[in-house]
């Protein structure tokens, strides 16, 4: 069984390497879209030079790992399982033997992986090259950090996943996953630094698993906090939507059943 | 053009026939350009100024840029699909009519949900337009209707100009986005927060300066705090002519290009 | 002439990167057709039957040669050009997927600027010999494979243009949706005098349909010729059979026999083949048999198209 989920992780993995010029043109909106955010960021700091415990370096560091995040954890869905359950084609997934929750899982991290290499490192190479970049202090950083990117995929995933399931009940989950796609960046904390938001606004989104997925890893790399306290933090988050999306599967499994498929 | 028209017309009344369906994605427009207000809200939690202008002023960059680029998206973002036009082959389809196939892939279709975005730059810029310290005069005025409209038409010739290169190479779609949704974040800030090879690259290369920033410079009274000219700030109907010229010939290569490499 | 083509040429760059190559999908096409023509081009699958209607059309640029269609170069007068030609392509839709197919039509109306009147006999007179009323008001995307081809061809016509160019028209239809489309195709040629122009792999769609073929392969033209002349010069050989009331033994040899070029017996002597060449008549061959022995049943095979092209393909691939 776990030889079938190793499989799947080697398929994600070599399904995007066939992507050359896609890739390359994704990674050239990376590169403008962080130009113009490292832009209005640093204008930001340009009076006092420290906003919210951020200096030009940790600013300019906030920006590129977020646009290479943003490939690896693949924060909007495309929307592939929601087609499949609306046409149906979802049955012929829950007929096999395995546990759809975790091929799709398994699948997703082999993408990470490959986009970890080929859709993480230009951005932040790029900026760490022409702009002050601060990179990590302590060695143990740097692992912490690959386990906190890995936690973000399965997160994201989980979140894309359950939204994905929406489409069980709301036959057209489009409306559902466009909000996702219009807040996400927001949330996550991809646009702005989550610590540049008011008080409240932090406490609530402590609340949501959203930090986990983009703004927690940058804090990991920039060592922003304890890391124990972030990675066990991603760890509770990651724990509880994997049961939910399980718990979730589980209904709109039976409803398809139910309904004779 | 009554063709275009009928073309529409039926497009439309599809849109409209679900009108729940039609205002949640309306909705959902509006949100997304909502999303970008409320960062510029963040970030005025944290700083008085940004670029050396204050937050009325920013937003008043904001509101017309949103319109313009909603403008924009609602009459040419069709072109997204060009990929699928030609991977499909339907390209070839528009080649065989006796009509110019820009205008056919512009009239397939039109996203009235796109107005969304419009809406919600109407709003902040009536907010807006109590509070900021404008120069008010009939110019103003002028300036306050034409600026949305020119800068879609700039956004819209970028637009093309940038998905025309799906012709050359399909996969690179992403390219595009870059500059269209590149367009929607750089306008809607002054260019004076970019660094100076990027001010100069948005001012001179891809005009996003002249969508809202430099009209608004004219209309708050303002002179350019990088010391460019004061004319600079009534240029962009003259910018709106020449990215138009510029697109249309890049365009027109892209079409030329597909007959030539064939499919 | 309505199409000439010269020295048409057309190269592809494939391959990936390191290893790339021209390959000429089209290598020096010459054309001439006159207006009234119905023509039917025929070829093995990549032979560059597609690719010269597309540069005919205007959609592809030939990277050699000269060409005029209607009096105007395709691609430098495209828009001229697509007033004058009707293009039916087998696998894609000229018409407005979810619209009604009778908007289809208005569109087009309104499009190539056809008075309402005209425009309303034309249909008429479609919708009349291929059945289109039933379906008018059906979206296009619900039609099925037949309705859809004659929605079509009516498209095509709709502004009576003097030439039709086919691609693949009868691809997945059923037997009676083709003979209609023949019969229809056959109708307007000879009534209206719309010259037609037709890629098939349906070779009863070239008899029924085609006074000339073309026969292209690996894109050069092999045979260009009045139907009845390639026949009478590639055929293969006719076939006598004859069934006889009893077994006739002096048949054997076959001498005497005129033109016969070979003979089998079968059934016990009961049957007899004989094969023979396109100048002998098949009655005179009949009639010696008739004089020898008792005939109870004849039937003669004529090679079938799909024979003559064999030959022809044949004919042009070793050394071609």
């Amino acid at each position: 069984m776990l030889a079938l989920y190793v499989r799947l992780l080697r398929a994600g993995f070599d399904r995007h390497a066939s992507y050359g010029a896609a890739s390359v043109a994704g990674m050239f909106t990376n590169i403008v879209f962080g130009l113009l955010r490292v832009g209005v960021l640093l204008a930001v700091l340009s009076g006092s030079g420290m906003v919210a415990g951020y200096d030009a370096a940790a600013t300019v560091s906030y920006v590129w790992l977020g646009q290479g995040l943003l490939a690896v954890v693949l924060l909007w869905s495309d929307g592939e399982l929601a087609e499949r359950v609306r046409t149906g084609d979802i049955a012929l997934d829950l007929a096999r033997p395995w546990n759809l929750q975790a091929a799709i899982a398994a699948t997703d991290l082999g993408r990470a992986g490959h986009a970890m290499l080929f859709r993480f490192i230009p951005p932040v190479a790029f900026g760490a090259l022409l702009f002050p970049f601060r990179w990590p202090h302590a060695p143990l950083t740097w692992l912490a950090f690959v386990g906190s990117a890995l936690l973000a995929v399965v997160v994201c995933g989980q979140i894309k996943f359950l939204l994905d399931l929406t489409a069980f009940w709301l036959l057209d989950s489009r409306g559902v996953r466009a909000l996702w796609a219009a807040t996400s960046g927001v949330l996550c904390g991809l646009v702005v630094p989550l610590a540049y938001f008011p008080d409240w606004a932090r406490r609530v989104l402590a609340g949501t698993p959203f930090p986990a997925v983009i703004q927690t890893p940058i804090d990991v790399f920039t060592e922003r906090g304890n890391p124990a306290v972030l990675l066990g933090v991603q760890l509770a988050w990651a724990l509880l939507l994997v049961a939910a999306g399980r718990a979730v599967l589980a209904r709109a499994t039976r409803r398809v059943v139910v309904q004779g498929g | 053009m009554a063709v275009y028209r009928r073309l529409l017309a039926s497009r439309v009344r599809g849109q409209l026939a679900y009108p729940l369906s039609f205002g949640l994605d309306l909705l959902a427009q509006a949100l997304g350009q909502t999303i970008e207000l409320v960062v510029i809200v963040v970030l005025f939690g944290r700083v008085h100024t940004l670029g050396g202008f204050g937050a009325d002023e920013v937003l008043l960059i904001f509101a017309l840029a949103g319109i313009a680029f909603g403008l924009a998206d609602l009459v040419v973002g069709q072109l997204d699909e060009l990929p699928r036009w030609i991977r499909t082959g339907e390209l070839d389809v528009l080649l065989l009519r006796p009509l110019p196939v820009l205008a056919q892939l512009v009239t397939a279709d039109m996203q009235l949900r796109r107005l969304g975005r419009v809406l919600v730059g109407l709003l902040v810029l009536g907010v807006v337009l109590t509070r900021a310290p404008i120069a008010w005069s009939p110019v103003t005025v002028l300036l306050l209707i034409s600026t949305p409209l020119v800068g879609a038409v700039i956004i819209g010739s970028i637009w093309v100009a940038t998905c025309a290169v799906a012709f050359w190479v399909v996969e690179a779609r992403e390219v595009a986005n870059a500059f269209t949704y590149g367009s929607s974040l750089s306008t809607a800030y002054p260019v004076t927060v970019f660094a100076p090879w990027l001010r100069r690259l948005l001012t001179f290369v891809v005009p996003a300066a002249f969508v809202a920033y430099y009209p608004v410079l004219a209309i708050l009274g303002r002179s350019d705090p990088l010391g460019r000219p004061d004319a600079m700030r009534y240029a962009a109907p003259l910018v709106a002519v020449a990215s138009v010229a510029v697109a249309g010939l890049i365009w027109r290569a892209a079409v030329r290009r597909y007959q030539g490499a064939g499919s | 002439m309505i199409v000439h083509a010269e020295a048409l040429r057309r190269e592809f760059v494939v391959g990936k990167r390191g290893a790339r190559r021209r390959l000429a999908a089209v290598d020096g096409i010459d054309l001439r057709i006159e207006p009234g023509e119905t023509v039917g081009f025929l070829g093995p699958n990549g032979a560059g039957k597609s690719t010269t209607i597309k540069m005919l059309t205007g959609i592809l640029v030939p990277t050699a040669g000269r060409l005029s269609v209607c009096g105007l170069d395709p691609v430098s007068r495209r828009r001229e050009l697509a007033r004058r030609i009707g293009v039916v392509f087998g696998q894609r839709s000229a018409l407005w997927w979810d619209l009604p197919l009778a908007d289809s039509f208005d569109l087009l109306r309104t499009i190539h600027r056809v008075p309402r009147a005209v425009h309303r006999a034309r249909l008429a007179r479609c919708a009349d010999v291929l059945g289109l009323a039933e379906f008018l008001a059906t979206p296009v995307r619900q039609l099925s494979l037949g309705q859809r081809m004659r929605g079509e061809v009516t498209a095509a016509l709709l502004h009576a243009p003097p030439l039709l160019v086919l691609d693949e028209p009868t691809v997945g239809l059923d037997l009676v949706s083709k003979e209609r489309l023949r019969a229809f195709l056959h109708e307007v040629n000879t009534e209206d005098g719309v010259t037609v122009l037709l890629t098939t792999h349906d070779l009863p769609d070239v008899e029924r349909l085609c006074r000339r073929v073309v026969v292209i392969d690996q894109g050069r033209v092999v045979a260009d010729d009045e139907l009845e002349v390639l026949r009478g010069r590639f055929a293969g050989p006719r076939e006598l059979i004859v069934d006889l009331a009893a077994p006739a033994p002096q048949l054997d040899g076959a001498t005497g026999l005129p033109g016969v070029t070979g003979s089998r017996v079968e059934a016990d002597g009961m049957r007899r083949r004989y094969t023979f060449g396109p100048a002998t008549s098949a009655a005179s061959l009949v009639a010696e048999v008739a004089r020898r022995a008792e005939i109870r049943d004849i039937a003669v095979h004529e090679p079938s198209i799909e024979d003559l092209v064999r030959t022809l393909y044949a004919g042009a691939r070793p050394g071609g």
